[in-house]
This record gives C-alpha cells, sequence and structure tokens, in this order.
C-alpha cells in the first residue's frame, strides 16, 4: 500500500512530542501517512512553511494560528486548529539574584504572594530607569498572553511597568546570562537549560497561573483541511493515539529517547524525561520538584479544540492591545478552533466526545463529569491563580456594546 | 535604498552583496553573527531586510519590526495577492525580506529577484560541491577495496575492478556500495 505523505512543521520543544512519536511509533503509518516533519528554528519560518505550501499542518503557538487568520503581520490567511497538541509545560525563569528577592528558590511557592513581591520589584527598576525586561518566545504565543495574565492581576501593568520582548528559546539562557533580560518565560527544556546552566531561577509555572492554559496547536490551511479532509482525520488519529502513548508510564524512556534525538529537539534525555512526568528543577543544586499537571499532553480530553480557549485567547490578545477590539474578529478567531472536525475524526475511534463546544474557562475546581456525546469524560481543575473564570458569552456582549 | 542582508552562511552572504552591487545597489549592511544582531538592526534603519528564511532570530525580528515600526511589513504584505507566487518563489529559495512602509513595490521586485536567484544559485553551487565531495569519497572506497582484492586474491586491478562490478551487477548495488561492504567486512574480519 503507497502511503500518502503529510509534511508537518514544528520547533524543537518536548510539546512537539505528539506529532514525534505519531511518526516514530508508527501510528501515522498505519493511518495511511507517512508523515514528513520539518524542523525549524523560528515560528515565522513554520507559519511560512505552512502558508506558501513547505508543509501541510505544522506544531504552533496556538495564538499564532489566531493572528495569522486575523491577518496580523501577514495577510489573513485562513488557518484550522482542530486538534490541540498540548497543555501548558512553560515556566517564569529570573535572574537568580533577582529570583531570591521573590521567592523561596529552589521550589514552588504561592504565586500570588511572589507576584506581589515581584510588583515591588518591578517599580522599584522602573523608579530607577531601568523596567525589568522579560523575554517570551513569540509576541503572539501563551507564554505572552499567560505571562501578561499573572502580571496585570497582580498589579503589574505589562504594557507600562515592565518591558516584554521576544526571544527565541535557543537564546534565552544566554540573554540571561548576559543580562539582556531579567526573565523569561519559556518551553520545556528550555527553563531547564537555564537552570542548570546556572543563570536562571524558576519562579513559577504556567500552570500555576492556569491550570489548563491552552499551549500548542495542530494547524494546517482551512482549504487544505477542507479539500483532505479524510487524509486530515487519519492524522488526527494518530496524533490522539501519539496522546495515549505519551501518557503510558511504561513508555518514559523510549520517549525521552526518541525526543532527545539529534533530528528532533537534539538535547538531554534525561531533562526531557523529566518534564515529561512534570518534574521541573527551579533551581541549580535543588531537587526536581513534581508538579501536577505542569504539561498535560492528552488526559481529560486536553486535545479537545474547546472553542472558548480560542475566546480567551482573543481576549489576551485585546487586553495586551494586539488588536482593536472587535466582535467580527472575535467570532474568526473563535472559528480557528474546529471542534466538529475533532469529532468527525475521533468518532469512529470510539473515544469520549465533549457535547459542547465551548465551557466557562477556569469554572472548574474540583473533578466533575461533563455531558458527552460518547464515552464517560471527567475534567479536573482548571482554575486560574486568582480564582477568576472566563466567561466566552459574557466577553462576545461586552465587545457588541 | 539602504539594505541590510541577514545570514548566517557569510559565503552566501557575500555572494547576495555582489549581485545587488552589480544591480547598482551599494549602501548595503552584512549581518552573519545572531549577537547583538536586533539592536544593530534597529540602529541602521534599513529600507529592506534580507534574512535567510531559516534564520533562528526571525520572530524576534518580526516583534522588532512591528514594535519599532523601523520596518513595517513582511514582503508578503507589499505583493499583490494575485501575485503571490512572488513569494512563493523567495520562500522555495529560502529567503524572506522585510520592507519600510511606503516603499513602492516596483522598488522591491528587482532586490528580491537578485536575492532570489543568488540564494538559488548559492544552493546549486552546495549542490554540486557536495555531490564532488560523494564522489570522491566514492573513488577513495573503490580504490581501496580494489587494492585489498589485489593483495588477497593476487589478482591485476583490471580483474579486481571487473570482480567489484560483475558483484554490484549479481547483486544490484552500486559499485561503491559493494566496495564499502567489502571494506566493512575487512575491518570486522580482516584479522581472522
Amino acid at each position: 500500500m503507497s502511503l500518502d505523505i503529510v509534511r508537518l512543521g514544528f520547533l524543537p520543544l518536548v510539546d512537539a512530542a505528539l506529532p514525534i512519536l505519531a511518526r516514530e511509533l508508527g501510528y501515522a503509518e498505519e493511518e495511511g501517512i507517512e508523515l514528513r516533519l520539518i524542523r525549524d528554528m523560528s515560528w515565522a519560518t513554520v507559519q511560512d512553511r505552512l502558508l506558501y505550501g513547505h508543509s501541510d499542518a505544522a506544531h504552533m503557538v496556538a495564538p499564532l494560528a489566531i493572528a495569522t487568520t486575523l491577518g496580523l503581520g501577514r495577510p489573513a490567511a485562513s488557518l484550522s486548529v482542530p486538534f490541540v497538541l498540548g497543555l501548558n509545560g512553560n515556566a517564569i525563569t529570573l535572574r537568580p539574584e533577582l529570583a531570591a528577592k521573590i521567592t523561596e528558590v529552589g521550589r514552588p511557592g504561592n504565586i500570588k504572594e511572589i507576584g506581589a513581591q515581584l510588583r515591588a520589584l518591578a517599580n522599584e527598576a522602573k523608579a530607577l530607569g531601568k523596567p525589568l525586561r522579560l523575554g517570551v518566545v513569540h509576541r503572539y504565543s501563551s507564554h505572552n498572553y499567560m505571562l501578561r495574565y499573572w502580571l496585570m492581576r497582580c498589579g503589574i501593568d505589562p504594557n507600562a511597568d515592565v518591558e516584554i520582548v521576544t526571544i527565541a528559546p535557543p537564546f534565552a539562557a544566554d540573554a540571561l546570562e548576559a543580562m539582556e533580560v531579567d526573565g523569561i518565560c519559556v518551553g520545556a527544556p528550555w527553563n531547564s537549560v537555564a537552570v542548570e546552566r546556572g543563570v536562571g531561577v524558576v519562579v513559577a509555572t504556567t500552570s500555576q497561573i492556569w491550570r489548563r492554559g491552552v499551549e500548542k496547536a495542530l494547524a494546517m490551511r482551512t482549504d487544505w483541511m477542507e479539500a483532505e479532509s479524510a487524509l486530515a482525520h487519519r492524522l488526527i488519529r494518530a496524533l490522539y493515539r501519539a496522546g495515549i502513548a505519551f501518557i503510558d508510564p511504561a513508555r518514559i524512556e523510549q520517549i525521552g529517547e526518541i525526543l532527545s534525538r539529534p533530528e528532533y529537539l537534539d538535547g538531554s534525555a534525561e531533562a526531557i524525561k523529566r518534564v515529561t512526568q512534570d518534574y521541573v528543577l527551579f533551581a541549580k543544586g535543588f531537587e526536581p520538584v513534581q508538579i501536577p499537571d505542569f504539561m498535560f499532553q492528552h488526559r481529560e480530553a486536553a486535545n479537545f479544540p474547546w472553542v472558548s480557549q480560542a475566546a480567551w485567547l482573543y481576549a489576551q490578545m485585546v487586553e495586551a492591545k494586539h488588536v482593536m477590539p472587535n466582535a467580527a474578529d472575535y467570532v474568526a478567531a473563535q472559528g480557528v478552533f474546529r471542534p466538529d472536525v475533532y469529532r468527525s475524526a475521533l468518532g469512529p475511534m470510539g473515544v469520549p466526545l465533549p457535547g459542547a463546544s465551548s465551557k466557562l474557562e477556569g469554572g472548574i475546581s474540583g473533578p466533575t463529569g461533563v455531558g458527552s456525546i460518547q464515552g464517560r469524560l471527567i475534567l479536573g481543575t482548571d482554575s486560574f491563580f486568582d480564582g477568576q473564570s472566563f466567561d466566552p458569552e459574557a466577553f462576545g456582549k461586552l465587545l457588541a456594546q | 535604498l539602504r539594505i541590510a542582508i541577514v545570514d548566517e552562511n557569510p559565503a552566501r552572504a557575500a555572494v547576495i552583496e555582489e549581485g545587488l552591487a552589480a544591480s547598482g545597489l551599494t549602501d548595503v549592511t552584512l549581518f552573519t553573527q545572531r549577537h547583538g544582531l536586533v539592536a544593530q538592526i534597529e540602529r541602521l534603519m534599513p529600507d529592506v531586510v534580507l534574512i535567510d528564511l531559516a534564520n533562528p532570530r526571525r520572530d524576534e525580528l518580526e516583534e522588532l519590526f512591528i514594535v519599532s515600526r523601523a520596518i513595517a511589513t513582511p514582503i508578503a504584505m507589499f505583493v499583490d495577492q494575485a501575485d503571490s507566487h512572488a513569494i512563493e518563489a523567495a520562500i522555495d529559495a529560502g529567503v524572506s525580506a522585510y520592507v519600510v512602509d511606503g516603499l513602492k513595490p516596483e522598488r522591491i521586485k528587482p532586490i528580491i529577484d537578485v536575492a532570489i536567484k543568488r540564494f538559488n544559485a548559492f544552493a546549486r553551487l552546495r549542490a554540486e560541491l557536495d555531490d564532488a565531495k560523494s564522489q570522491l569519497a566514492e573513488h577513495k572506497s573503490i580504490d581501496a577495496a580494489k587494492a585489498l582484492l589485489m593483495m588477497k586474491r593476487g589478482i591485476d586491478e583490471p580483474a579486481a575492478y571487473a570482480l567489484l562490478r560483475k558483484s554490484a551487477m549479481d547483486s544490484g548495488r552500486r559499485i561503491a556500495d559493494v566496495a564499502d561492504a567489502l571494506l566493512t567486512a575487512e575491518k570486522l574480519l580482516g584479522g581472522l
């Protein structure tokens, strides 16, 4: 049987795991797909390849799929996200001398209190005319929006009290060391790299900010997804099975070995294995600490593209002044996430399918059964650190005013 | 027009610079180092930035372009949507470009054309070089395999080559592959 070729762009990050495993563990092939993975070093390149036909699908920071659809920084091109590649997995790392002023070094703390300390630090730096500079991986990244959410709700104005700049993850540790930035919000394994070099100390994980924060998405051109819908469905099934493998404790060693290969992350298998088990090294010389749900790749329908996640991201883009608030754009942004495609692709596999497409984000404080079309689905805590929740309908009404 | 070329491959950057100079564009600055790149571009205030597609600093540069408005937009924003094959040609060649706001498309086009041509020419050169290198390596292993056969079997060079060729034909492999296999076997079993 000849295989259909699907080309998928990715960046060397731990959360590119599902596409890599779909290929290496044979799930893509079982779906009749030769999955060709194209590694790049910047999201701009991943995006260009997807838009101009070098790739069919991409591992992408979720907000970038929305920004592309809205035409921010590129001519508008409709992208779709029929599958989420994972939640969270990022952390905020400061220069060690700064971290020591706001947290107990080496272990996780209460990020409300840490945020209050950070506020004092930020004000001090601002008064001296040298505001804190914080690096995020991309303008339109969940890292940027999660960091901003935390800062804002700790009384720090991300647009005025600190400077937020873009820094490519492979250079984040260098920038901390050279004191070009005071802190970074990046994904695995780059915080560990900074910590092990002794140039950074983790002060918070994004899972502490939002227990179920949407992170990387499977993005594809909407026209491609529609023209090749059967192939897109097969790809989604292969990725779903890779998700099952990812959370299988028996495969920890194997997954660490695969991801660490030169053609993928080209990094330390030990550090990768640690984060896939939710262990975070907060500071050099300390024991890694397990953070519940640090990297949430598959359980509880984590791969389901909730429309409310896209809505939350758009709301953060408004707050960051990356877009002018607009009701039509809000609808377009939500339309990027395609739970209907997820259901069509995975229905035949008999996996649990949520009945709703949108939910109150941050509204679940303990394991809760939710309505499903098939299968039993229980969702765990998805709270924000400030106890607030995000209601996509209420935000829509606010925009319409 | 002030042009910046950002490329971690100094040879390729030089080839593009030369191409631009041939078109009368001489206000060109090369950036081949990663360090301090974003700040240097900000100071230079170029009208056009040509950058290799795979450059890891692109996200940082795009953010700078949005925030500082020094260079407003990727080339994609300039070209008529109907003419998007021009961008595809650039992406295929492995080059991307950013252009200052308000610059006329007809002033950009020749620059992009030069960049595409030079990137493609460089890729061809590279492929030819790789080809030549691998041919050289193949010759070396065939020569070594011949010498081995001559010594072990006491035959002359034409006979040794004929033996390699026959074995290759019989097994449907390339002569160089048979030679490699022979040398590997000799390495493993040579002492026996």
